[in-house]
C-alpha cells in the first residue's frame, strides 16, 4: 500500500531539513527565548523575595516603633508617678517642718514672754520696794519733821503697843 | 482522555478504511485486467467518470509529485532522480496533468505509476524492473514542499518571537510572544522537567520544543483545506519515521550505563527470566520509537481520511440523485465541523503525546537510578 511505504526522498529531505531547522531554532530561537524567560523568572523571583524582605523589615520596624512608643509611655508614667510622689513628699516634709518651726517659735516666744514677765515682775518688785522705801522715807521724813509730830507718832505707836 | 480519543479515532479509521476498501474492491475487478485501458472502461454511460471515493481520498492523503490546488490547476514540483547513470532533474509537469504521460529524460524514460517514479523500458514500453530498482527518487514532492513551507513558517514565527524577547526585555510578553510563551513553558515545565528531571532537561529542550511545534504546526496546516495547507505532512510515514528516528538516535547517544544495564540485564532478575526478558527489552528499545511513528501517522492520516470520507459521501449520493447529494451535504458538513473540532484537539494532543513520550524515553535513558520507582516502561 502506497500510504504506508516510506519514500527515500521524503526521508532524505526530512532528515536534512529537520536537522537544519533544529540547529537554526536552537541557535536563534530557543536559546534566546529560554534565556530571556529564565532571566525574567529570576528577576521576578528576586523582586518578590526582596518585596517580602522589605515587608518583613517594615513589619520589624513597625513593631520596633510600637515597642519604643510603649516603652516611652511607661517611662512617662513612671516619671509622672515619681514626680507626684516627690511632690507629695516635699509637701508633707514642708508641712512637718513648718509645724515644727511654728511650734519651736511659739515655744521660744512663750519662754521669752515668761522671761520678760519675770524680769518685769522683778523690776516692778524692785521699783515697788524702792518706791516703798522712798515713800517710807518721805513719810518718815514728814512724820518726823517736827517734834510734835514725833511726839504724836510716838504716842500713836505707844498707843498701839499694849503693855501687856 | 487520550486513550478514549485514540480508541474513538481508531474505530473511525477502521470504519473509513472499510468504506474505502469496499469502494476500492468494487472497482478493482473492472480495472485490474487491463490497467492501460482503465480510463476508457471507467467512462460511464453518460461519458462521466464515476466518482471513486477511495481513489480520491488516497490521492489527497498520499504524497504526490504535483501539488494539486483546485480544478485543473496544480503546482509542478521538481523531480530529482538518482539513477545508475547519474542525477536527473526535471519538472513534474512533464508527466502531464493526470500524471499519465512519459518523460524522455537524458538517461531513461520516466513515468509515474501509482504515485511513484518508475523507469520505462524504451523497447517494450513497460516498466523496467531492473532500472527502477536502481532509481532513487529524491524529488521535492508535495509533502516535502509543504514541510519546507512549514519550516520557513516556524523559523519566521520563532525568530520573530525571539526578537520580541530581546526587544521587550524585562517586560510582559505581547502579541505572538504571549501566545507562544505558555506553550514553551508548558513543554519546559510539564513535559521536559517532569519527565527528564531538573538536572538534565535543558539538554533536550531544544529538540522537544522543535518536535512539538513541528508536529503541531504541520497538524494544523494539514487541517487548512487550501494552499499551503491540507497536506498530510505529519500523517506521512516517512516524516513520522524520521521524527521517531531522531528520538531513537538521541536516546542511543545520551543513554548511560544504567539504561543499558536495564536493557541487557535487568538488575534483580534471575538469569532464567533474563533469557526471556532481555530480547523483549531489546525489542522494546526499538518498539517505542516505532510506536511513536505509527501513532502519529495513523492519527493524523485517519483525521484526513475521515474528513475526506464525509465529503466523498456528498459526491457518492450526488451521483445517485442530485437532491440526495444536497441533502447529504448538510449532514456531511455537520460531521465535518465536528471532526474539524476534534482534529484541532487531536493536532495538539498528538504533538503533546509525541513530545511527552520522547521526553519520557530520554528521561529513562539518562536516569541515574536513584529511585526504585523510576523504571519507565511505557510501551504504549
Amino acid at each position: 500500500m502506497e500510504l504506508v511505504k516510506p519514500s527515500i526522498g521524503l526521508i532524505f529531505w526530512m532528515i536534512v531539513s529537520f536537522s537544519i531547522i533544529l540547529f537554526l531554532l536552537k541557535k536563534f530561537a530557543w536559546a534566546p527565548i529560554l534565556g530571556m524567560i529564565k532571566e525574567r523568572e529570576d528577576s521576578i523571583e528576586l523582586a518578590l523575595a526582596s518585596a517580602e524582605k522589605a515587608k518583613q523589615e517594615m513589619k520589624m520596624l513597625q513593631s520596633n516603633n510600637e515597642r519604643i512608643l510603649s516603652e516611652a509611655k511607661t517611662e512617662r508614667e513612671l516619671l509622672l508617678k515619681d514626680a507626684r510622689e516627690i511632690r507629695e513628699k516635699m509637701i508633707a516634709e514642708a508641712k512637718g517642718m513648718a509645724t515644727k518651726e511654728g511650734e519651736r517659735l511659739l515655744k521660744s516666744a512663750r519662754e521669752n514672754i515668761q522671761n520678760e514677765k519675770m524680769a518685769a515682775i522683778t523690776e516692778l518688785k524692785n521699783q515697788v520696794a524702792t518706791l516703798s522705801i522712798d515713800i517710807a522715807e518721805k513719810i518718815l521724813k514728814s512724820e518726823l519733821s517736827s517734834d510734835e509730830k514725833q511726839k504724836s507718832l510716838v504716842n500713836t505707836l505707844l498707843k498701839d503697843v499694849n503693855l501687856n | 482522555m487520550t486513550n478514549k480519543i485514540n480508541i474513538f479515532k481508531r474505530f473511525l479509521l477502521v470504519f473509513a478504511l472499510l468504506f474505502i476498501s469496499y469502494k476500492g474492491f468494487a472497482e478493482e475487478p473492472e480495472t485490474t485486467p487491463a490497467a492501460e485501458s482503465a480510463p476508457v472502461h471507467q467512462e460511464g454511460e453518460h461519458g462521466v467518470k464515476p466518482f471513486n471515493a477511495g481513489e480520491t481520498i488516497i490521492e489527497h492523503v498520499a504524497d504526490n509529485h504535483q501539488w494539486h490546488l483546485f480544478g485543473h490547476t496544480s503546482i509542478s514540483l521538481p523531480v530529482i532522480a538518482k539513477t545508475d547513470k547519474g542525477f536527473e532533474v526535471f519538472s513534474s509537469s512533464h508527466f502531464g496533468h493526470d500524471g499519465k504521460e512519459h518523460y524522455h529524460g537524458v538517461n531513461y524514460i520516466y513515468a509515474l505509476e501509482e504515485g511513484s517514479l518508475v523507469v520505462i523500458d524504451e523497447l517494450t514500453d513497460t516498466v523496467s524492473e531492473e532500472a527502477t530498482a536502481n532509481l532513487w527518487d529524491f524529488s521535492i514532492t508535495k509533502n516535502a514542499m509543504a514541510m519546507f513551507i512549514s519550516m520557513l513558517l516556524m523559523i519566521w514565527i520563532f525568530v520573530s518571537v525571539a526578537r520580541a524577547y530581546t526587544r521587550n526585555q524585562g517586560k510582559a510578553p505581547r502579541g505572538l510572544q504571549s501566545f507562544i510563551e505558555p506553550l514553551i513553558l508548558f513543554i519546559r515545565d510539564d513535559v521536559a522537567k517532569v519527565s527528564i528531571g531538573e538536572k538534565r532537561y535543558q539538554q533536550f529542550l531544544p529538540f522537544l520544543l522543535t518536535v512539538f511545534f513541528f508536529i503541531w504546526i504541520n497538524n494544523l496546516l494539514g487541517l487548512v483545506p487550501f494552499f499551503p495547507g491540507g497536506v498530510n505532512v505529519t500523517g506521512s510515514i516517512s516524516i513520522a519515521m524520521v521524527l521517531a528516528g531522531f528520538v531513537l538516535l538521541i536516546t542511543f547517544v545520551v543513554a548511560n550505563k544504567h539504561y543499558w544495564r536495564h536493557v541487557f540485564a535487568m538488575p534483580g532478575v534471575p538469569v532464567g527470566v533474563l533469557v526471556i526478558l532481555t530480547p523483549i527489552e531489546i525489542l522494546g528499545v526499538f518498539l517505542r520509537p516505532f510506536v511513536l511513528m505509527i501513532r502519529l501517522f495513523a492519527n493524523i492520516t485517519a483525521g484526513h481520511i475521515i474528513s475526506l470520507a464525509f465529503f466523498s459521501l456528498i459526491f457518492i449520493f450526488g451521483e445517485m440523485n442530485v437532491g440526495l447529494g444536497f441533502g447529504v451535504s448538510i449532514l456531511s458538513l455537520v460531521f465535518t465541523i465536528f471532526m474539524g473540532a476534534l482534529e484541532l484537539l487531536v493536532a495538539f494532543l498528538q504533538a503533546y503525546v509525541f513530545t511527552l513520550l520522547a521526553a519520557i524515553y530520554f528521561g529513562a535513558a539518562v536516569d541515574e537510578g536513584h529511585e526504585i520507582h523510576n523504571h519507565v516502561d511505557d510501551h504504549a
